[in-house]
């Protein structure tokens, strides 16, 4: 997965604070709570980074984690949130 | 704690505002016999204006965004405010009476991913609904619309509001919601009109009938649990530590004119959005700070109600009947109707109840 491209939904309902962010699926109303790394993660799913790129920019240059910790983690995450239709994975870049 | 009310103490903790209701019109195409507003266009914001409060919303963490008029497709700038307020990811719900909604609107919102579409139904007899609404064949009209956005997809939520003539319709209006997959919701509270005027309340419905409402099933879940006596007054230390409710404290709402209150049922002025930023009044406005320093400690003759514990008091109607920090005997009554006990502020306006009721409710206050 570490050469996915991910973007986030834009049907679903979004916000931080306080370093968190807040998300709600329009499917099922279904409430997600963000912590700071999985935050940078869904700030950066732009669908033109490539997963391997979000980790090593946005995870690993600003938190005490290794690379091999952080896609372990991001993985799971990107799978539990594509499962919900709030983020979209590709092999290709999104536009 | 449930992901939801982890979101209410941290947005409480931050002191942000996580719900916001913004009226966008008070105009309307019906004229409901109970409404509590004047259909009068005074001067409404204007699309620029709406769509920068929005941008100032969604800066100040505001995550649920009811629109709500009057009737919000009178506008002809909604689809445009609905867009803009999507583009800034807000959790959307519209509240309307469906009139207005064609095979095109729906299509559109469909396609915007809102939460909910409330739509107002108050019978599922014609003759009923359409003298409430005082709209010939307005029924008819709501539930092709509310029957056009299920049919792409749309959560609809019928909200059924209770009062005399229609009393007795609501197990056949929560069918037709079952029927075409919609929500249902009830509310057997008449507010009073923003200006204070009391006269809608005479549509409220009568005791007995509210009593039906909370023991219905279908409605509560639990009767035993939902019609439980009281347990007493709250402790000191919950007295202290319980707020009265969400308004002004995480939610609060703005009319068409730009003016902030604590809650749409709550019409203390607290600011202007032509005048000051959005987030200046939040913070800052002595009058919602006010309203955030009351604890149910502070509520004269509420705090040591045997019903505080379970009670729905709601801070806004008590403001309208003349203190903010005094009790609504609207919610007496509703705790009245619910447990069959009175409360001390219901007894001293109808002291009558002590013979009905033979109760004391002394008898439950601490020793």
């Amino acid at each position: 997965m570490k050469n996915a491209y991910i973007a986030r939904s834009t049907d679903i309902a979004s916000r931080m604070f306080a370093g968190e962010t807040m998300i709600m699926s329009p499917r099922d109303s279904t409430l997600f709570n963000l912590n700071e790394t999985a935050s940078a993660i869904w700030e950066a799913a732009d669908g033109r980074t490539s997963l391997e790129q979000i980790i090593e920019q946005h995870v690993c240059a600003a938190f005490d984690v290794t690379p091999e910790e952080a896609m372990k983690d991001a993985e799971s995450l990107v799978q539990e949130l594509a499962e919900h239709g709030i983020l979209k994975v590709s092999e290709e870049p999104i536009s | 704690m449930s992901l939801m009310q982890e979101m209410g103490a941290k947005a409480l903790k931050l002191n942000i505002p996580l719900s916001v209701q913004l009226d966008v019109t008070y105009r309307c195409n019906e004229r409901c016999v109970h409404c509590y507003l004047d259909h009068n266009d005074y001067g409404e914001m204007t699309t620029a204006e709406i769509k920068d409060l929005l941008d100032q919303l969604a800066a100040a963490g505001v995550f649920f965004l009811v629109f709500s008029g009057g009737e919000v497709f009178l506008r002809r700038d909604f689809f445009e405010l609905l867009e803009h307020a999507r583009s800034l990811l807000f959790s959307v719900k519209v509240k309307t009476n469906a009139i207005m909604i064609g095979e095109k609107e729906a299509d559109r919102l469909a396609e915007l991913g809102l939460h909910g579409v409330q739509v107002s139904v108050y019978s599922h007899r014609p003759e009923v609904h359409d003298r409430i609404t005082k709209v010939p064949g307005s029924l008819e009209r709501t539930l092709a619309g509310a029957r056009l956005l299920r049919e792409r997809g749309v959560n609809v939520i019928f909200a059924n509001v209770l009062m005399g003539p229609n009393a007795a319709d609501y197990p056949a209006v929560r069918s037709l919601a079952l029927e075409i997959g919609a929500e249902y919701t009830v509310d057997p509270t008449i507010t009073p009109m923003m200006d204070g005027q009391r006269g809608v309340l005479e549509w409220n419905i009568r005791h007995a009938e509210l009593q039906k409402v909370m023991r219905d099933p279908a409605l509560v879940g639990s009767v035993e649990d939902f019609c439980a006596p009281p347990s007493g007054p709250l402790s000191e230390q919950d007295a202290y530590e319980t707020l009265p409710c969400s308004a002004g404290h995480t939610a609060c709402y703005v009319s068409p004119y730009g003016d902030v209150y604590p809650c749409v049922q709550f019409p203390l002025p607290t600011g202007n959005v032509r005048k000051q930023k959005f987030i200046d009044i939040w913070r800052y406005s002595p009058q919602f700070q006010e309203v955030r320093s009351i604890s149910m400690a502070d509520l004269q003759g509420c705090s040591k109600c045997v019903h505080s514990g379970s009670c729905s008091r709601c801070p806004g109607l008590a403001y309208m009947e003349g203190n903010m920090r005094g009790p609504s005997i609207q919610d007496c009554e509703k705790s009245f109707a619910r447990t069959g006990i009175p409360s001390e502020n219901l007894l001293k306006k109808h002291p009558e109840l002590v013979q009905i009721t033979n109760f004391n409710p002394a008898s439950l206050q601490p020793t």
